[in-house]
């Protein structure tokens, strides 16, 4: 990893602050996605990550603070901009979110209909979506309908989906909750290798202490909608704070 | 919180709720000819209304024709009037029966529907998904809904009167002896421009009104699964009144303009 003072952040956010009511999820939270760093946010349930996460796609609009990315401030976008960043953009969905009147081959080519020809992408849709396809092992499923799809492979589509338009920046909503432990280990293992092959940037929520110590780089701990420790797996998992020990410990 | 308070609070989610469905039918208004538009995806919508309900509104139609003729006979009988018949039946089904009962029925088979889909939709986080990858959810689930049951319901009330008719002139042919010329000749020359206009006008905005609340009630589900099955089920609720106070609207119109 280059030295992060360096280069500038492939995403940012700064003072991010959302409510709902009298509910304040979070707090001022800050972060910075360097280009190929995979970076891992941790918390409790309801410590505001996935609030955090929707923001920063702007599924959700935050009450405070700036989302930037690629330079870009996305809080101060209209739709049609923040569509073409959206395209730059990866997002793998806790519950895979697979469209489930389309098949496999028709979930893959949604995102490509629109936004093909803007990318400028020359291959052809069929060689796009088999690619992607086969990067996740499932070159033998385009025409099966996601209900006859096992968990994992769900999630091995959803993530070929979330390639499919090659982006430089993947969102990871707890990728293996409600996964068998072997079937977690093979999400992370492709995770890893899509990192490899495309360079991304990943940011990962998740509460799978496992995941987090093989694939990141990085851990920022969320408690209470804020920053509360951050470090490497070595430095955190080493930690004597109880809130960081109640994470870590096995 | 006291009874009045109560009250109070229903009285602004129910004004509440109007004005969001406003909003909801202002952004359809704005989005209906914007591009991209989807052609493919209505088609389908289309196909899924319009000929998956024709078996149900069909049958409906004609049980609805031959009891409404069966029940109105003995009474038209009493008074001599059975040779009006056709002419009574043809103008009831035309302007009325036929336009609110096959709407009802939509209301039940494709807002309820609608409603399932896209609020399953919503709490699976597809829809979501649709925003993140940068396709415009709203255009491509709720615009191509709407403009389809609004196209659709037309012809499937049309589709209900006719088959509806042809139940009624069974069983005038039957009981009365009249033959299906005779009769189809009475009820075309008893309907009149004015009873046709209203009901196909008011037909669209049946359409419109099933499409509009279905897709309103399941894009903005709420609370899990248990949600969508109250977005189902208020869909058709609301449909149904909606669908009243239309007809009554478009009756007092047509009373005014076209002096029925």
């Amino acid at each position: 990893m280059k030295s992060k003072k360096n280069i500038p952040p492939v995403l940012e956010i700064k003072d991010l602050r959302k409510n709902f009511g009298n509910n304040h999820v979070l707090n001022g939270f800050s972060l910075q996605l360097y280009e190929g760093e995979n970076l891992v946010i941790m918390g409790k349930s309801g410590s505001g990550k996935s609030v955090m996460i929707k923001c920063l796609v702007g599924l959700m609009q935050a009450d405070g603070g700036s989302i930037r990315i690629k330079d870009q401030d996305i809080t101060t976008l209209g739709q049609v901009e923040l569509d073409v960043l959206r395209t730059q953009i990866g997002f793998l969905f806790q519950g895979s979110a697979l469209y489930d009147s389309m098949t496999v081959r028709e979930n893959l080519e949604f995102p490509l209909r629109r936004h093909k020809d803007k990318l400028n992408m020359t291959e052809h849709t069929e060689t796009l979506v088999l690619e992607a396809l086969e990067n996740v092992g499932l070159a033998h499923a385009t025409d099966l309908m996601p209900s006859e799809l096992s968990g994992g492979m769900q999630r091995r589509v959803a993530l070929a989906r979330a390639l499919i338009l090659k982006p430089k920046i993947i969102l990871y909503d707890e990728p293996t909750t409600g996964l068998d432990p072997i079937t977690s280990k093979e999400i992370i293992g492709l995770m890893r290798s899509i990192q490899k092959k495309y360079k991304t940037s990943s940011l990962i929520i998740t509460h799978d202490v496992d995941c987090a110590r093989v694939i990141s780089n990085r851990i920022i701990l969320l408690v209470d909608g804020i920053n509360y420790a951050e470090g490497t797996y070595q430095q955190l998992s080493q930690s004597n704070d109880p809130q960081v020990k109640a994470f870590f410990k096995h | 919180m006291t009874q009045s308070l109560r009250i109070v609070e229903r009285i602004k989610a129910f004004f509440t709720e109007i004005g969001d469905l406003s909003y909801f039918s202002g952004r359809f208004f704005k989005e209906v000819f914007a591009r991209p538009l989807e052609f493919q995806e209505l088609l389908r919508q289309c196909y899924n209304m319009g000929n998956r309900s024709l078996l149900l509104v069909g049958v409906t139609g004609f049980i609805l024709g031959l009891v409404f003729t069966l029940q109105s006979r003995p009474t038209l009988m009493e008074f001599g009037a059975e040779s009006w018949m056709p002419s009574m039946v043809g103008i009831s089904i035309v302007r009325e029966i036929g336009p609110v009962i096959t709407a009802l029925i939509c209301a039940g088979r494709i807002g309820s529907g609608i409603g399932a889909e896209l609020g399953s939709m919503r709490v699976t986080e597809q829809i979501d998904a649709m925003e993140v990858s940068g396709t415009n959810p709203f255009k491509y689930l709720v615009v191509t809904r709407i403009t389809a049951t609004t196209l659709m319901l037309p012809i499937l009330i049309i589709f209900g009167d006719a088959i509806a008719l042809f139940g009624s002139a069974i069983v005038e042919n039957l009981k009365g002896a009249v033959s299906y010329q005779l009769y189809f000749n009475q009820v075309f020359d008893a309907i009149k421009y004015s009873d046709i206009i209203p009901a196909t006008v008011k037909s669209f905005f049946f359409g419109y009104a099933i499409g509009l609340v279905g897709c309103y009630k399941g894009y903005y589900c709420k609370k899990g699964t248990a949600g969508v099955g109250e977005a189902s089920n208020s869909a058709v609720v609301y449909t149904s009144m909606l669908l009243f106070v239309i007809d009554f609207v478009a009756v007092f119109l047509a009373d005014i303009f076209f002096e029925i």
